[in-house]
């Protein structure tokens, strides 16, 4: 291996997110101390991942097959779609083991700063989705942010149409969050959802 | 350098992992961008959603630098339009209209002013009273930037009734006589936006947002950088509309 290759490689792993030159450099000094253990099997998993990954032509997710595992078992609730903007969304949801139906990934939220308009996102997609009468709910959990409600209302005036019922996430106070230490927003939106108990 | 301001979030744009370029509309600084540190990180996201009105800190070497704010949440309507598609609609248009439309670090502080009354409106008022604050802040708007309507009196017969219509080319009110002849070229006037007009309904603030958007359009989108209306208020006029 010349200098020229590894600071290809510490180049090309400074450009990921949460590394910078400096710890890109602490990480191929360890891959090429550990190369049997460390940068071989690394070697061999991107080439894997990078000849097998594609993109789920149903719901969106990144997978090495096509349709996902997710879209794929049959013993998920195929009543229910669970909209989320991105791959990222999707694995958080997963990793809480709650939620049991499918999925779909919109690739993103409506933007005006960034141009993102209807057209770039995942959404006639979802509309042909939600129109199967299999499908009986689906479940909008697009960030709390102006973005990602502007995406959510949005969505909800495309489905108007297919006779679904469309639900949101609940927003307020975290668990193990105290008052004291909340933001005005949350505590608001916390206010606004109150329930009966 | 160093200033504080009052200012409102108009747009926040991610730079890096968790930097955030932010546009503010200042009292005293017009619209202002600048780089928060953190902007786009888990904790300090909620501070700059459109709409949130802030104390900032602008510190930097030069006043023509882009510099970096500090900001403190003095109050937020995001999470009272959240839940409403309309109010949330309006107040992306709203923002989107200002960021696009006005010029960088430019002292506007009526503009200002109307943004912070819309803002309350779009959180405390009923859906017509907040929707009639939001054309009048249009046409405010158009007032501020040097493209006015002028609504005293009929541009053809000087008179001071019946007037119905704006003309498209000088922006001025036309009589329903005098409009006769071209009725199909020209912009509807609702009586809301004349003096003693009373409250209008659902149609006439459509009507209204035709022409302050048709003017909008015409003088300040179309020759701008951006060259067509913003899609937050497209999307606002569909709202509306159906």
């Amino acid at each position: 291996m010349t200098t020229s290759a590894i600071n290809n490689l510490i180049n090309l792993l400074a450009k990921l997110p949460g590394l910078g030159p400096r710890s890109a450099r602490r990480a191929v000094l360890t891959l090429i101390r550990r190369r049997e253990v460390l940068l071989w099997p690394l070697a061999k998993a991107l080439a894997e991942v990078a000849e097998t990954v594609c993109t789920c032509k149903t719901c969106g997710n990144v997978d090495s097959c096509d349709p996902c595992y997710l879209c794929a078992d049959q013993g998920r609730d195929q009543a229910l779609i669970c909209v989320v903007e991105n791959v990222s969304d999707l694995w958080a949801l997963e990793r809480t083991r709650a939620y049991k139906g499918l999925y779909h990934v919109l690739g993103g939220t409506l933007s005006a700063l960034d141009g993102i308009t209807p057209e770039d996102l995942n959404i006639p997609h979802l509309v042909e989705r939600a129109a199967d009468p299999a499908v009986l709910e689906v479940i909008l959990a697009t960030s709390l942010t102006v973005d990602g409600q502007t995406t959510a209302h949005y969505i909800t005036d495309k489905l108007h149409a297919s006779c679904v019922k469309i639900s949101g996430l609940a927003h307020g106070v975290p668990v193990g969050g105290e008052l004291d230490y909340l933001d005005d927003g949350t505590l608001h939106a916390a206010l606004k959802q109150r329930k009966p108990l | 350098m160093k200033w504080c301001d009052e200012g409102i979030v108009l747009s926040s744009r991610k730079h890096g992992e968790t930097a955030a370029i932010v546009t503010l509309l200042t009292r005293s600084h017009g619209r202002h961008l600048g780089l928060v540190r953190g902007g786009s990180g888990r904790r300090a996201r909620g501070l700059y959603q459109p709409g949130n009105c802030v104390y900032v800190t602008w510190h930097g070497r030069l006043p023509e630098h882009l510099g970096t704010f500090s900001c403190e949440l003095e109050s937020t309507v995001t999470s009272e339009v959240l839940h409403e598609p309309m109010r949330l609609a309006a107040l992306c248009s709203a923002c989107a209209i200002l960021d696009a439309s006005l010029p960088e670090r430019e002292n506007y502080v009526a503009i200002f002013e109307g943004i912070r009354l819309l803002i309350k409106a779009l959180a405390h008022e009923e859906d017509l009273v907040w929707m009639t604050v939001y054309v009048k802040w249009e046409v405010g708007l158009l007032q501020e930037l040097g493209f006015g309507l002028d609504l005293k009196a009929c541009a053809a017969t000087g008179v001071t009734k019946d007037l119905a219509f704006v003309s498209p080319k000088t922006g001025r009110a036309v009589s329903i006589n005098a409009a006769k002849p071209y009725e199909s070229k020209m912009l509807p006037l609702p009586a809301f936006l004349l003096p003693g007009g009373g409250m209008p309904a659902r149609f006439d603030i459509v009507q209204g947002l035709r022409t302050t958007g048709y003017m909008l359009n015409k003088n300040v989108f179309y020759p701008s950088a951006l060259g067509r209306t913003p899609d937050a208020r497209a999307r606002f006029m569909d709202r509306l509309k159906a």
